[in-house]
């Protein structure tokens, strides 16, 4: 499944790394993290999507503490 | 400005009025005894430090429990703290009062660019004005229109959804779409696009599609999505990125060890090494490229040219060869009477009207060119269809019909041949050529072509002006026909008789000429049925396809409305948009090598390191934002 978020992220570098660790999670097919349009995009497993979004949204305030994710 | 943004901005400020004061009481000597206290000083200068250094702070300790080593907010920390540690409080506040306005700026035009993007999203609907069974009308929210439910448009505002005008006829305006100012009428029966403004007039339409699946959803997920797909330039800057801020950090901490153990002054080593990490953050580089591409693509929106991708974009610059479809894309793909002429003791008008009764209510655009050829010379002519009483086409030669008792014959060299006719050949390769006959009596010849777009040829012209080298015309038609429109607008090579399998295979050989790193292909078409070259072709570009999604769909860079022009446009603000991505990443580059290497050597101090993060940072935005001014320029 995939779904799209708006999103809040301040630069432009911390996207980019935010994005690669989010890719990096079980079950994540992809991860996009778009810092022009703040937009999050994130297809992952069906089954879990849940509980993987929460997860991305953890692991990316840890790069970067104002990373927030519009559910 | 954002709320968010006042508030930096207030706190900024705050900082910066208290910083200025502490500096000049500090330099006049007006306070000695606190200013040289070394502990006095710094509570003093601690006050702006943490009025606008507070969230830095907090995310750079956040930093050090995640162990994000080289997160900018940390970085900022430990060099400021390092220029406290060796005495230059004044340098470490204003280090990190300079920073925070980079920041806030950076974050301002952003937003700034990102609004202008959104101006082109002015054509979102807000709500819809659902029509009840009842006559009733209620406002609803556009994603909630169903297929077939009947709207109200009224004055001025957006259609909500792709559909049908049942009643009412009006002007709409299109300019959010497709960047053409002249309104476009519309009326019952007609199909009408979401994202225009209604003008005038009161429309009742029937929507045909939901909302998700018009043209304005369709438009804005583009728009959206394009900034994903990154440049060449803008991959290079990330992962530079990844590698330039821990080489940095590590030479820092070579520079402190080293220096330090060598010369013994550890105080100073330090303080340099400070200055690296000041150097060291990347944002600067990283954003200033993906918002040049973000201007171009806002500044190709604005003149109806919806660009897919900064990839594309990008590869739009590098324009080498031009491929385009004949009919329909470099022709009007109507077809037009170019020539009549009677035989002798025959009118026009004669032969007109003999010929266009013969053809009757015939869809065929021959039929049809004739027709309104016919009606431009007599205006208001009424064709009565009762007086044909036989018609009968015959394929790969023309018809042959009976008017008024008299047999009308309208087809080519073998229809005449076929049935004994002596008749005047004409020699005119490029057109369609229609012979007349009543009878036994050659009547005349009606020539038919195919119109070339009145700006076909200045635009192929224009395209090489901006770095064009060939202009390639394909077309499926006879080679006489191809090569003379081909002549008309200036085509370098034309290829006629092509099947649209040839067309792939053509501009896969062309392809194969041309160096992929530096020399890209484009193909031009109307993406009804040139899909696979579309996409074959390095850039697709389809035209005239405002509401056709399969064009949408197959192409890369999308015309909105017919405008040829609207191309060499969109290549000169490609070409313009990677010349600021290149400018901002050597500029920033050449700033920050030159003052690490000034910073090692003890030249450059705190106040060069902040210029060259956040002064580069602000120059290289500033150079993109111009982008954002661009209008059309042919």
């Amino acid at each position: 499944m995939k779904k799209k978020f708006k999103c809040e992220i301040d630069c432009a570098n911390c996207a980019a790394k935010v994005e690669d660790a989010i890719k990096k999670i079980d079950g994540v097919n992809d991860a996009k993290v778009n810092f022009m349009m703040q937009k999050f995009t994130l297809d992952a497993d069906d089954a879990r999507f849940d509980q993987i979004l929460d997860e991305a949204i953890k692991t990316g305030r840890k790069i970067e503490p104002d990373f927030s994710v519009a559910k | 400005m954002s709320d968010k943004q006042k508030k930096e901005l207030r706190k900024i400020l705050i900082a910066l009025g208290v910083f200025i004061v502490l500096m000049v009481l500090d330099k006049t000597g007006t306070w000695p005894a606190v200013f040289g206290d070394r502990w006095l000083s710094l509570i003093l200068y601690m006050i702006p430090y943490l009025v606008c250094g507070w969230p830095v702070i907090r995310k750079g300790v956040l930093g050090i429990v995640h162990h994000q080593m080289f997160d900018e907010s940390f970085l900022m920390l430990v060099a400021t703290i390092g220029a406290i540690v060796t005495g230059e409080n004044s340098e470490a506040t204003a280090v990190m009062l300079f920073y925070q306005v980079g920041e806030w700026f950076q974050d301002y035009a952003v937003d700034k660019s990102r609004k202008s993007i959104s101006d082109l999203m002015d054509i979102v609907p807000e709500y819809a004005n659902l029509e009840n069974e009842d006559g009733t009308v209620e406002t609803i929210d556009p994603d909630d229109v169903e297929v077939g439910n009947v709207l109200v448009i009224k004055p001025g505002e957006k259609i909500p959804v792709d559909g049908v005008v049942l009643t009412g006829e009006s002007m709409v305006d299109t300019k959010a779409l497709t960047g053409e100012s002249v309104p476009r009428s519309v009326k019952a029966g007609e199909e009408i696009i979401s994202g225009c403004i209604n003008g005038e007039g009161l429309l009742r339409i029937r929507a045909s599609k939901a909302f998700d699946d018009s043209t304005v959803s369709k438009i804005l997920e583009l728009v959206e999505n394009a900034a994903e797909k990154k440049s060449h330039t803008e991959n290079f800057i990330t992962r530079f990125a990844r590698v330039y801020t821990p080489t940095v950090v590590f030479a820092a901490l070579a520079l402190a060890v080293i220096g330090g153990a060598v010369t013994g002054s550890w105080m100073t080593w330090i303080y340099r090494a400070c200055t690296f990490l000041v150097i060291s953050c990347p944002c600067a580089m990283v954003i200033s490229v993906p918002l040049a591409f973000f201007g171009g693509i806002g500044a190709s929106s604005r003149n109806g040219v919806l660009v897919k991708g900064s990839n594309y974009l990008e590869q739009l610059s590098m324009l080498d060869t031009v491929v385009s479809d004949k009919t329909g894309t470099m022709t009007r793909g109507n077809f037009k009477v170019t020539d009549v002429l009677p035989a002798e003791g025959v009118t026009r008008e004669e032969l007109l009207r003999k010929a266009a009764m013969a053809e009757g209510m015939s869809t065929h655009p021959i039929a049809v060119s004739i027709r309104n050829e016919l009606q431009t010379e007599i205006p208001g002519i009424e064709l009565s269809t009762n007086a044909v009483t036989d018609t009968d086409n015959i394929t790969g030669q023309g018809l042959v019909a009976v008017v008024g008792g008299k047999k009308i014959y309208v087809g080519n060299a073998r229809l005449m041949e076929a049935h004994g006719i002596s008749y005047v050949p004409d020699g005119d390769p490029a057109a369609t050529v229609s012979y007349v006959a009543e009878e036994n009596k050659f009547l005349g010849t009606i020539l038919i072509r195919d119109e070339v777009k009145p700006e076909a040829h200045d635009v192929v012209m224009a395209m090489k002006n901006v770095g064009v080298r060939q202009f390639v015309l394909l077309t499926g038609d006879r080679k006489a026909v191809g090569e003379a429109v081909g002549n008309e607008i200036g085509a370098d090579v034309v290829c006629s008789e092509l099947l649209p399998q040839d067309k792939v295979a053509k501009v896969e050989e062309l392809l194969s000429d041309l160096n992929p790193e530096k020399q890209k292909l484009a193909f031009i078409g109307d993406g009804i049925n040139d899909a696979p070259v579309l996409t074959r072709s390095d850039i697709g570009i389809a035209m005239g396809s405002m509401g056709s999604d399969a064009a949408i769909e197959a192409a890369d860079v999308v015309i909105m409305d017919d405008d040829l022009t609207r191309i060499p446009t969109v290549i000169r603000i490609s070409r313009w948009t990677v010349g600021i991505a290149r400018q901002n990443v050597i500029f920033a580059l050449f700033v920050k090598v030159l003052v690490l290497i000034l910073g090692a050597l003890g030249i450059a101090n705190m106040w060069a390191a902040v210029f060259a993060d956040v002064g580069v940072a602000v120059l290289c935005i500033l150079n993109s934002m111009r982008l954002l001014t661009i209008k059309k320029t042919i």
